[in-house]
């Protein structure tokens, strides 16, 4: 019997998830620490990943979406079960390959890359489980398993940026990633709990089934949308909350690639892309605006990075950018959706060639420090190819596949500005982007790779990597030149597997008013007014259809030579200052001393995130401990003394007053007592005389008496 | 033996305290050691067993909780496993024993933490016959309030609990240990004084103290002054023991001077006790007063989940900060059950379970390094990760487990409880003006910041403790030992099966709060006027 694509979808999941068990218990009993198995079931992940994409693909239809659904617990004891499910779409199956893909050859390059780490066993235990994290994530079908998964991702990302947890700036670094990324998921959290309160159900298809019929608010997708959009800025480290990534480079390189390159980083986009028909025009505006300052933003700190780790961190923070971009516009002008995902999976292949690359230089040389670095294109010419297609892909050279997926973005970001010129931001940001960009590559690429070796110890010693290293950077670096893996990607391009947003609105019942300008709702009638708001904007694209056209061609005309300008531009400069040295950056960073500092220290956000937020807040727990022990506990603590006050004052009380009265009492008997013994002589003469005086006492006492009764 | 389970549960260790106490001490300290585990695995097999009977009856009979009408006990019972003797006839005073899907749970959760105590407590080398005996007398109290079904009945076990414990945190713990231990005696003493009051008030008038007929009857439904008076007298005694701020400060300096085995069940059974007793008497008694404060709870409750949060960030000992995580993680449960839904109560039971397993296992982890290392300095670790490998694995599963991750248990009964608080109305009473801050949605994301705030407190530990180079201090520490892992792997295995498989647990016990939840259902007016009332008490 064929497998169903359920049924392959579960054994995705859970193939890893019993490597993770078997690795992790058995590990250190396993010949090479189970790096066989862990590497072996990610290549049938992979195989069955393609043979779920394949059969998506067969079903051709942009429609596709297999589920599977299973009860899995009763949280109200009503009989009425939360269901676990998966859902298998054209967004979903895209996905699984990049996933599966950038994972098994991860797995593979750490072979040789771990090679005799003390901690091999429980990387290759914490890869698995990542894996298995981040492929229930793209195949979850609700909210909430979305949500564990993207959690656990956190956690295996926290165990392996502290591999080396014995480097204080590595278990700096791992509770910094978890910490950061953790306020965006309780942002999103929140936005969880809002759905679940609005609609009652964490399913997708019964959210976007509020969403279509209205019984959501626009004002709680807006709050929900943003929320979710929260976790997605912490976990795709988009701008206030980037400051983690760079920090995570301290992880072991190949991890940098799978994770903080090539798939967990972009869960946070992936994330954005599956809510899609949540978000209203202000979620749309909000994310375009931070992913296209935060790829401008990244793109600048890439330049004065000596670490060639950091470069490639910042320039993922960028990439990530771009990407919310793309979706962000995508609200707007219909490509934008497509270019964000699809930038997603060229970006996950290329970036992740240029993490191994570099992993392979570091692997070679024992540094990561671009100064100490030279001339490895001699020594290693594997490395330095795939290197460089990478680097072309990622600059956006035609026929590499970054070109067509950055330039998409770039021409939406257009398209959205034509049509509305206030937002003339958002291109702008996408376009000097990507000159930074092509520098700071090249000025990589240069430093790295041309020139004179600059520490001809550390050049003496290098060599080129070992096979089970450089298969995956050609097998990336093919992946990244479009015949080849754009080819695959045209292929489904044509056909278009990320859905594009009319399709999606098509699934789920007509477009909502908000979104595409279908229907004018009553808010349409409110904003028409303000020439600035994006409904406005979309009604008239709508109602406009040939200058839509126009403008959209114009705006990928404008887009394509925009992109290739600043693409030479950038090479150029790279190429003067670093191989002609026509101009010395050192000059140049002397020059502009404060803005290279600026650059240098990370906008000091680091800084600032340091004084004002973890400090004070260090402080103010030592103030509540303070105030539990002083106050709180005070109180108790005066309780007791009061009461042995109360009991001291009382014992006092008893002693001197109560008892006191008693033993006056008996003082006084034993007193009279003491005083009347005395009588007790025992002389004749004195009981005598008592008797005469007795008798004259009674003899007087009579006589009165008698008297008185007269 | 079906017909007298709970009794064997309840008895069963002071039948091994009198087998103790004919063998000499010092000599057969082994014999008293072997005897307290086999006697402990006996109890907490007899409460699997219990368990196991439970899940073979049919849901519908399941989704019994005692006192509810339309309950589905055996006919002429009024609880599962009943057992009714005469016991004082002239008070009406019956050795009453019985459980539903609540008392099943938190049995199994007592007989599980007793068994596993036991082997962090094989170290204790001071008057081991009197540890034993002692601990043997503590299972006896704790089972006994969690079965017991007489108010006397239940009240005796409660002071039965408090002696013991009072022994073996005075004389088996730390340097501190008079102060914590009369501390502690004192605190919950004061907190049961008022708890006897409100047992007499009620049998004064309803001449009973049976629980089911109690629950029937709503003790003074008419007259709700005293009823509200009797239901803080329960709602304290309780609170203190949870505890709930601010009634929490015995227990930072109890579980810093106890010794681990008497931690572990101090954090993981001894508050389940308060949290137990406000679901078994507070709630289903007090029907309406439980409505009219309901709002209290809630905030108590996140005042607990952050203040606790913040008291454990700035701790410079590892126990005092696994302490406060407990007051913040029992704030959870407060928060759970006052906002009496499916979704919120069930996450407050489920939540108490959880931390049984999670507290346990993180007083566990403290008694590993305080018992080589003699000192509980977090700023003075560091670096035992890598000398200490097994135990930084089973480390990172205790401190997860604890601050909710997904795939453990803890995060589902997290997530059921703000699910549940968030779609919740119970502080709707509070007034209008006061809605913005104190309404159930602001409580709810109030709370769930102390998600971040337990991954920050617990990450920071990890950092400082496991993190960094190793230090030559602990050079030659040696790794887990069989009994340490003996009490540490059952934990985490349990913690991360319930978290990939809830229901194993929820079915036990959903069904039954759930029937409990319908004595509220009729009355969501109730609560709007409770909440105007308690508004106008507090001078809002």
């Amino acid at each position: 019997m064929k497998p169903s694509i359920e049924s392959a979808a579960l054994a995705v999941i859970m193939l890893p998830l019993l490597g993770f068990a078997v690795v992790g218990l058995l590990g250190r009993r396993l010949p090479r620490g189970g790096d066989w198995l862990a590497t072996g079931i990610m290549g049938f992940v992979l195989a069955t990943a393609l043979m779920i994409f394949a059969s998506v693909f067969h079903l051709n239809s942009p429609l596709v979406s297999i589920r599977w659904l299973s009860p899995w617990f009763d949280p109200r004891g009503n009989g009425f079960e939360w269901p676990v499910g998966i859902l298998v779409d054209n967004l979903g199956a895209v996905m699984l390959v990049v996933v599966a893909t950038v994972s098994f050859l991860v797995h593979l390059y750490s072979i040789g890359y771990m090679h005799g780490d003390p901690k091999y066993v429980r990387f290759f235990a914490s890869l698995q489980l990542f894996s298995a994290a981040m492929l229930s994530l793209v195949l979850a079908d609700n909210l909430l398993t979305l949500y564990i998964s993207w959690e656990i991702m956190g956690f295996c990302s926290y165990l392996l940026i502290g591999h080396y947890f014995e480097k204080p700036s590595a278990a700096n670094a791992c509770l910094k990633a978890f910490m950061t990324t953790r306020i965006g998921d309780v942002l999103m959290f929140m936005g969880i709990l809002i759905l679940y309160w609005q609609v009652g159900s964490l399913r997708f298809a019964d959210i976007f089934a509020a969403v279509a019929s209205g019984s959501l608010g626009m004002e709680w997708r807006t709050v929900a949308g943003l929320l979710l959009f929260g976790g997605a800025v912490g976990k795709s480290a988009q701008f206030p909350l980037h400051v983690w990534l760079p920090d995570a480079m301290e992880g072991p390189t190949p991890v940098s690639a799978l994770i903080h390159a090539a798939t967990m980083v972009a869960a946070g986009v992936y994330l954005m892309a599956r809510s899609y028909l949540l978000l209203t025009p202000e979620a749309f505006l909000t994310i375009a605006y931070i992913g296209g300052f935060t790829a401008i933003f990244a793109a600048t700190m890439g330049v004065v990075m000596d670490d060639i780790k950091k470069v490639l961190a910042y320039s993922t923070i960028s990439q990530l950018g771009y990407m919310m971009l793309g979706l962000g516009v995508g609200g707007f002008v219909a490509s934008g959706y497509t270019a964000g995902v699809y930038h997603l999976t060229t970006h996950a292949f290329f970036k992740a060639c240029l993490f191994l690359g570099s992993g392979s230089v570091i692997h070679a040389l024992h540094t990561q420090n671009l100064s100490e670095m030279g001339g490895l294109r001699r020594k290693m010419p594997i490395t330095f190819l795939t290197f460089l297609v990478a680097t072309l892909a990622l600059t956006g050279l035609p026929p590499f596949s970054g070109y067509f997926t950055k330039d998409s973005i770039i021409a939406a970001a257009l398209e959205f500005a034509l049509e509305h010129p206030s937002h003339w931001l958002l291109p702008s940001f996408a376009i000097v982007a990507a000159l930074f960009t092509s520098f700071y590559m090249f000025r990589l690429v240069f430093l790295a790779f041309f020139g004179a070796p600059r520490n001809t110890h550390a050049y003496e010693h290098a060599h080129e990597s070992p096979w089970v290293m450089a298969l995956p950077l050609v097998v990336l670096a093919c992946l990244s030149v479009y015949p080849v893996g754009g080819g695959v990607g045209n292929w489904f391009w044509s056909r278009n597997p990320a859905p594009k947003i009319e399709e999606i609105f098509d699934r789920y019942g007509p477009p909502s008013a908000s979104l595409h300008g279908g229907g004018a709702g009553p808010e349409m009638a409110k904003g028409g007014s303000l020439a600035s708001h994006p409904l406005e904007l979309s009604n008239s694209a709508h109602g406009d259809s040939p200058t839509h056209e126009e403008k959209a061609h114009l705006a990928h005309q404008y887009a394509v030579a925009a992109s290739l300008a600043v693409f030479l531009l950038g090479v150029g400069l790279a190429w003067a200052t670093y191989m002609k040295r026509i101009i010395d950056a050192q000059k140049v960073a002397m020059r502009f001393r404060p803005l290279y500092l600026l650059l240098l220290n990370k906008y000091y956000v680091d800084d600032f995130y340091q004084a004002v937020v973890v400090r004070p807040f260090l402080a103010f727990c030592r103030k509540i401990a303070g105030f539990d022990l002083r106050v709180i506990d005070g109180v108790v603590n005066g309780t007791g003394w009061f009461t042995r006050f109360v009991s001291w004052l009382v014992g006092l009380h008893d002693r001197f007053v109560v008892d006191g009265l008693v033993n006056a009492v008996a003082d006084a008997a034993a007193a009279g007592g003491r005083t009347l013994s005395r009588l007790q002589t025992g002389r004749i003469g004195t009981y005598l005389a008592g008797i005469g005086v007795g008798v004259v006492f009674l003899a007087g006492f009579m006589f009165w008496i008698i008297g008185s009764m007269r | 033996m079906t017909s007298h389970l709970l009794s064997w549960i309840v008895f069963l260790p002071l039948l091994g305290m009198v087998l103790m106490a004919f063998i000499p001490s010092g000599r057969g300290n082994n014999a008293i050691r072997a005897i307290s585990l086999v006697t402990s695995f006996l109890v907490f097999a007899l409460s699997a067993y219990l368990l196991a009977e439970f899940y073979r009856l049919p849901a519908e009979a399941r989704a019994s909780f005692i006192g509810l009408s339309d309950a589905k006990f055996p006919p002429g019972t009024s609880s599962f496993f009943e057992e009714r003797l005469p016991w004082i006839p002239s008070f009406a005073v019956w050795y009453h024993l019985g459980v539903d899907g609540l008392s099943v749970i938190l049995v199994f959760l007592t007989g599980l933490l007793s068994f596993l105590a036991v082997f962090a407590a094989w170290n204790i080398q001071k008057a081991v016959k009197g540890f034993h005996m002692m601990y043997m007398l503590l299972i006896t109290g704790m089972m006994g309030v969690f079965v017991a079904l007489d108010l006397f009945l239940f009240y005796v076990f409660w002071e039965v609990m408090l002696l013991p414990m009072y022994f073996l945190i005075g004389i088996w713990g730390g340097p501190r240990k008079e102060y914590a231990a009369i501390k502690f005696f004192l605190y919950t003493l004061a907190g049961s004084v008022l708890m006897l009051l409100a047992i007499i008030v009620i049998f004064m008038k309803y001449h009973t103290f049976s629980v089911p007929e109690l629950t029937r009857i709503q003790p003074f439904r008419d007259n709700l002054s005293v009823a509200h008076l009797l239901w803080f007298g329960f709602f304290i005694a309780f609170a203190i023991k949870i505890p709930m701020f601010p009634f929490h400060t015995w227990l930072p300096d109890a579980h810093v001077e106890a010794p681990t085995a008497i931690s572990v069940i101090l954090a993981g059974v001894l508050l389940k006790l308060g949290g137990y007793g406000i679901l078994r008497i507070n709630f289903p008694m007090f029907v309406d007063s439980t409505a009219y404060f309901i709002g209290l709870i809630a905030l108590f409750g996140v005042i607990n989940i952050i203040y606790g949060a913040f008291c454990a960030m700035a701790q410079k000992d590892f126990k005092k900060l696994v302490a406060y995580s407990s007051v913040s993680h029992m704030g959870y449960v407060l928060l759970g059950m006052a906002a009496l839904n499916g979704e919120g109560m069930n996450g407050a039971v489920f939540q108490m379970f959880n931390h049984g397993l999670s507290s346990a296992m993180m007083f566990l982890i403290v008694g590993v390094i305080y018992d080589r290392a003699h000192h509980r300095e977090i700023e003075r670790f560091g670096g035992l990760g890598l000398q200490m490998p097994k135990y930084l694995t089973l480390a990172i599963i205790g401190f997860f487990a604890s601050l909710g991750l997904p795939g453990m248990s803890g995060f589902v009964s997290e997530v059921m409880v703000f699910l549940g608080a968030f779609r919740s109305n119970s502080t709707e009473a509070f007034p209008q003006a006061l809605q913005w801050v104190l309404s159930m949605k602001t409580l709810t994301i109030i709370g769930s910041l102390g998600v971040v705030l337990g991954a920050a407190y617990l990450l920071y530990t990890i950092q400082r403790v496991y993190l960094g180079p190793p230090k030559e201090e602990y050079a030659g520490f040696p790794d887990l030992k069989w009994n340490e892992y003996a009490s540490l792997v059952p934990l985490a295995f349990l913690a991360i099966l319930l978290g990939i498989l809830p229901g194993l647990a929820l079915n036990v016990f959903a069904p039954a709060m759930n029937s409990m939840l319908t004595l509220w259902q009729s009355q969501g007016k109730l609560l709007a006027e409770g909440a105007k009332h308690l508004g106008g008490a507090l001078g809002l």
